[in-house]
């Protein structure tokens, strides 16, 4: 068995030490290790965006990132997005769209559209489309989630606005 | 003959426009919202629990061989490995076929299935499995097995494996030929027929005749969520097990079978599910995983499949090969329809041919027509449904045909179909008389739409060509199965809403819905809750587009209850007779009295006793879906490439429970659909080898492959039904690729007659049918 | 997948030596995006990794007008197009950058890796042909330059000898009246690995009429991607028109070896071959300045 590497991070704000061995991917820390489960693994090699997570302001596969390469970084899941009382207007917007049937790739498709908003406040449909191209659903056939990400870019701006 | 509920809601049926709900066609937030939207939501493999071991399945890289033994000592020595499987630790069971579900199991084939016995039938077939202390253990274990075969020859597509002379899969096969045993092993596990009229009459009655052959790729529901069972065997051998499926009394009847053990001795917890479009309906780790914690000592022991095992394990839907010979009088009436289809099962018999031969002409009128069926084994993965299984395949090839004879004939597509297009009253071309459907209606709302009204758009570049195509689909739904929920009305006048449908897609929100109509409360004063199997009645599987439908009855029968108690418990508290209080609305009144739901609910109080009600169904009911889309296209004729520029999907849905979401089952089986149409299939070397088992080449559609999909929908009440719900989650994926064939032809002039329409077979099609261009 | 040490060296000295000592045993890794995926498929086996991403030099992305662009080993894409003076400066090479995979794989991927990782199929390889570029390489023995074009030898095999790292990759700085394009043909719209890739750069006289320079590097249709010289050549000191630039097509559709596999026909990929060159030239040729009347 391999050594295991003591990491720090923070993750969504706090600081976290764990431990992990070195062929362990930073999806399997946080699912396996840290219990936060709001991470999903549907592919494992960089196809489908379930395990995406924001990792020092970047989007990321978690699959894709070795856990002891986590050392000294910031990292946001799905778990850190609400606020603590209430959901993100993301959030609430992918509720008040529908934009998720069966829920797997929710995650993944609320931490893309945070980082794209992040970025690109004002995105077009085209913009939207084209940044969410890595994070698959079977479900919806897109349509509302483009939507809710629309309509919660523009109540970002309101509030930013105000 | 009408079931009671039928009946009744036969009774009180208003035309659409007389309807009024309160709570029906709005579009509240699902109760499972927030847990989804923030992570909280659990689904199987964010499973975690004490001592928890971690199993891996091993699988043939074999497509056809017989296994001559396997060694597992040096996997059981490698440290952290605490127990290894394999078929030896299953019964040998009988080949006997139950009916399940909506189907049928031959469970000794279901058996040998999840773990090979004597033979491995496909690349991926599993063989043996191990539980560690670490996943990382688990799949250097799988390393250590040892496995002799013996290769041999294989067959992977149906024509292979139904010439004279092929490699036979299983030697105890015999055709059922029309009913007859056949004498010879064989890989053609039957042939079914449908007939009616004359055929060679309906040929020489025709203006115009269009015959062609059709072949499509196998193609996976291609769910997000890999499958995953956890399970527990307890030392008082009560098993345990929390999983992925649409249906979780299916699932623990089919793991006791195969376990031989009575259902009283399983659970099924079902967890939250990512997906499964019919492809969970099946149990592939369950048993393994139970079997797996028997052997480490009661330990618990999750078995997760990866990507590949998905692609290469579980149960993808049909390759086929339909050949449709279709006469059309001058005015568009087609006179005849020939068709021989071929679909391959996989491993083990049971192909969707039966449904295909349903769909590929029930949405029209026909009175001379022939349809043969033929299911055939393969060396490929055991088919699993697929939303509407057999369905797509077959409106490719029947819509393709249909739209060449109006080209030829010089009459719209729509109008060749409202010519032809089936209604209430005829007869169904596999038999059964048609009742109240919206066929026609959709066809109508379809050439009535922005879409069909809107000229084609011009390209985005020079010289790529546009084009426009429309094709519909039928699906028979299964409007039927049995649901049992229970309601308990809380103290302070919320609702529990107990059921056992797995929630796929908002199905928790719909059923509340309808006992918030049914007892004139709010979507959000109801609770509902999905259980496991201990915890309620029987339920069949969240699928067959039965679940909205089923459940709902079961649902609004139980509020029936609910609200005849509400009404002896308010003629109680005013000492009235029963019979003169009325319900209405949430509100409870007598002559002098009136009291609101909720108020009444605190009245009564835990201590005078619960008002409860536990129901379980079984309606056999009725209820096709019907839909009709158009899509336009965009081909580079250098490239092959097919973009889809825009697609209107417009679909009977009887009454919409939820908007939002019925449109979400349109969209969502549209998208599948165009994937089929455009990209999806599986790729095998000559050695039967799974080329493409990973997401980056089995091509899903992505965000930016897909335009807006604008879902109409058409309501003409089911009459078996309360609300009038038609089940809407299937059909929807059966137009996708005859609309999408339809419009290269329109835009290029070539006939595509293989799926995928892929860069490569639109680029051979142009190359071969140039010089034919229609 | 099995266990392997993993090493975040901090200097080029430290993993030089690392690489010396472990041979084919160590492998370094900067966005992981490709190695990570061979480790876990059992597609290379190794007894450690050496983490680039926290030397210095390699981390480095500087651009100058005069001495042209450096790219460190181990920056991600996502830096490189989100420059907006390297992305004017370079659009032909922000057309492959901004392909390689999706969003979140830009977010990690570098073109070192995938430049080392040697895919024939690769996205920035054709396009850093086409734009002149070379490998700044260092080993125990020192520096070495290596033109793009030499640097894959095989599937997955470089020129890197034992001991040695790959430091930068440098493009010449634009000369006047240049453009560069790269195109890639995929199936769907994102997310797949190119059937056929072509990178063209083109250099005109001031008039903008005649070619002066041409270059065009061919992926996914020979073991490792292809510098066509013969193809650009014949564009030298030729008026701009649709036959000059279909000729050029065909040179390279001569050249190319396509193999049929599960992404592509080797037909469909030889044909490919003159169509993206041909539309890619096109591209090239207006971001050198030529108006078509």
């Amino acid at each position: 068995m391999a050594n295991k590497t003591a990491v720090q991070a923070t993750i969504n704000g706090e600081d976290v030490e764990f431990l992990c061995e070195p062929h362990q991917s930073l999806l399997e820390v946080l699912r396996d290790v840290l219990r936060l489960t709001g991470t999903k693994e549907g592919c494992n090699n960089g196809n489908c965006g379930a395990c995406n997570v924001i990792l020092d302001g970047v989007l990321v596969n978690s699959c894709l990132v070795l856990g002891v390469e986590a050392q000294g970084k910031r990292i946001t899941t799905i778990e850190g997005i609400a606020p603590p009382h209430g959901l993100h207007p993301l959030q609430q917007k992918f509720l008040e769209h529908a934009a998720l049937q069966c829920g797997i790739c929710t995650p993944g498709f609320i931490i893309s559209a945070k980082a794209l908003l992040d970025h690109n406040p004002h995105p077009s449909e085209h913009e939207v489309r084209h940044w969410l191209a890595g994070n698959l659903c079977r479900c919806t056939g897109y349509d509302k989630i483009v939507r809710a990400v629309l309509d919660a870019a523009d109540v970002m701006a309101v509030e930013v606005s105000k | 003959m009408e079931t009671p509920v039928a009946e009744q809601a036969k009774a009180t049926e208003v035309s659409v426009e007389e309807r009024h709900y309160n709570i029906i066609g709005t579009r509240p937030i699902r109760h499972d919202g927030a847990d989804k939207v923030t992570g909280k939501a659990l689904y199987g493999a964010d499973v975690r629990l004490n001592g928890m071991l971690y199993g891996k399945v091993l699988r043939s890289p074999h497509a056809h061989a017989r296994i001559l033994s396997i060694d597992v000592s040096r996997a059981l020595a490698l440290p952290g490995v605490k127990a290894v499987v394999t078929s030896a630790d299953l019964a040998t069971l009988d080949s006997v076929v139950s009916r399940v579900g909506e189907g049928a199991v031959n469970w000794r084939y279901l058996s040998n299935n999840i773990l090979a016995s004597d033979k491995v039938l496909y690349h991926g077939h599993a063989v043996a499995a191990v539980a560690a202390t670490s996943l990382n253990a688990a799949n250097e274990a799988l390393n250590l097995i040892d496995v002799q075969y013996e290769p041999l020859p294989c067959v992977i597509t149906a024509v292979q494996a139904m010439r004279p002379g092929a490699p036979i899969l299983l030697q105890e096969l015999r055709t059922n030929e029309l009913g007859a045993r056949g004498e010879i092993p064989t890989n053609i596990a039957s042939h079914d027929q449908n007939m009616r009229g004359d055929l060679e009459r309906g040929f020489a009655e025709a203006a115009v005749i269009v015959e062609r052959e059709f072949t499509t790729g196998i193609v996976h529901q291609g769910y997000i969520e890999p499958h995953t069972a956890t399970a527990v065997w307890g030392t008082d051998d009560q098993i345990t097990i929390w999983t992925s499926t649409q249906g979780a009394h299916d699932a623990r009847r089919q793991v006791a079978e195969v376990l031989q053990l009575p259902v009283s001795r399983i659970k099924v917890i079902p967890m939250e599910i990512g997906g499964g479009f019919g492809g969970k309906t099946v149990i592939y780790l369950e048993p393994v995983a139970a079997l797996l914690s028997w052997k480490s000592g009661n330990r618990p022991v999750q078995v997760t499949m990866s990507r590949f095992e998905v692609f290469a394990g579980t149960g993808p839907t049909s390759s086929s090969v339909i050949k449709v010979k279709m006469g059309s009088a001058s005015d568009g009436r087609i006179t005849a329809a020939q068709v021989t289809m071929a679909y391959a099962a996989g491993a083990f018999p049971g192909s969707p041919v039966g449904g295909a031969m349903s769909v590929i002409l029930n949405a029209y009128r026909m009175e001379n027509v022939q349809i043969d069926g033929y299911d055939v084994v393969t060396n490929t993965p055991r088919v699993a449904a697929y939303r509407a299984p057999g369905g797509t395949n077959a409106a490719f090839a029947s819509e393709s045909v249909i739209d060449e004879l109006a080209c030829k004939l010089g009459i719209d597509p729509l109008e060749m179909r409202r010519i032809n297009g089936a209604k209430e009253g005829d007869r169904r071309v596999d038999g059964p008389l048609i009742r109240r459907i919206g066929y026609l209606e959709t066809v109508e709302k379809a050439r009535a739409s922005a879409h069909y009204q809107s000229p084609l758009p011009a390209p985005s570049t020079p010289g790529l060509k546009v084009g426009r195509g429309v094709a519909s689909g039928w699906w028979g739904n299964w409007p039927g199965g049995t649901s049992s929920v229970s309601v308990i009305v809380n103290n302070d006048g919320t609702v529990n809403l107990i059921e056992g449908s797995t929630d796929i897609g908002g199905s928790r929100v719909a059923m509340a819905m309808q006992l918030a109509e049914t007892l004139g409360l709010q979507a959000a004063d109801i609770k509902p809750m999905v259980v496991d199997t201990d915890s309620v009645g029987y339920n069949d599987v969240t699928a067959g587009s039965r679940t909205t439908y089923s459940t709902g009855i079961a649902v609004h029968k139980a509020g029936l209850s609910i609200i005849q108690q509400m009404r002896e418990r308010a003629a109680q508290l005013w000492d009235v007779e029963s019979a003169s209080v009325d319900y209405a609305d949430g509100v409870i009144s007598s002559k002098d009295n009136h009291i609101g739901f909720k108020e009444l609910a605190r009245k009564v109080g835990d201590g005078d006793g619960n008002v409860v009600a536990s129901i379980s169904i079984s309606p056999n009911g009725d209820g096709v879906a019907l839909a009709t889309h158009i899509v336009d296209v965009e081909v580079d004729e250098e490239t092959g490439k097919v973009q889809i520029l825009r697609y209107t999907a417009v679909q009977d849905v009887g009454t919409a429970i939820h908007p939002a979401y019925v449109e979400g089952q349109i969209q969502g089986g549209a998208a599948q659909g165009i994937g089929w149409a455009l990209n999806e299939e599986y790729v095998y070397d000559q050695q039967g080898r799974l080329l493409n088992g990973s997401l980056l080449d089995y091509r899903i559609p992505t965000a930016l492959d897909l335009p807006m999909i604008e879902a109409v929908i058409v309501e003409v009440p089911n009459p078996t039904h309360p609300f009038g719900v038609r089940g809407v989650g299937e059909v929807p994926i059966v137009p996708p690729a005859g609309a999408v064939a339809n419009a290269i032809a329109n835009a290029t002039g070539v006939r595509m007659t293989v799926l995928p329409m892929s860069p490569q077979h639109v680029l051979e099609a142009l190359w071969t049918q140039g010089n034919e261009r229609v | 997948m099995q266990a392997f040490e993993y090493i975040p060296a901090t200097t080029v000295k430290e993993a030089i030596a690392i690489l010396a000592r472990e041979g084919e045993q160590a492998r370094v890794l900067s966005g992981g995006t490709d190695l990570i995926v061979q480790l876990r498929e059992g597609r290379r086996k190794v007894r450690a990794v050496i983490d680039i991403k926290q030397i210095p030099e390699v981390n480095e992305l500087s651009y100058d007008p005069a001495t042209g662009l450096q790219i460190g080993a181990a920056v991600p894409c996502y830096r490189i197009y989100g420059s907006p003076a390297i992305a004017a400066a370079y659009p032909g090479l922000i057309d492959a950058v901004s392909l390689i995979g999706g969003v979140q794989i830009q977010g990690r991927a570098t073109l070192g890796g995938n430049l080392c990782n040697s895919s024939p199929a690769a996205d920035s390889i054709p396009a850093l042909i086409a734009h002149q570029a070379s490998a700044l390489v260092m080993g125990e023995n020192g520096e070495r330059r290596i033109p793009i074009e030499e640097f894959c030898i095989a599937p997955g095999r470089t020129q890197l000898q034992r001991g040695e790292i790959l430091l930068s990759i440098h493009i010449p700085p634009v000369s006047p009246y240049s453009g560069g394009a790269y195109l890639r043909f995929i199936p769907r719209n994102e997310m797949d690995i190119a059937v056929v890739g072509v990178g063209a750069w083109v250099a005109l006289d001031q008039s903008g009429t005649t070619i002066t320079a041409a270059r065009i590097a061919l992926g996914a249709v020979a073991p490792t991607p292809l510098y066509v010289p013969e193809s650009g050549a014949g564009l030298i000191g030729k008026l701009v028109s649709s036959e000059t630039v279909a000729e050029a097509a065909t040179i390279a559709q001569a050249a190319a070896r396509p193999i049929t596999d599960m992404r592509g026909s080797a037909q469909q990929r030889s044909h490919l071959v003159g169509v993206l060159t041909r539309r890619a030239l096109h591209i090239a040729l207006k971001r050198a300045g030529y108006k078509s009347a």
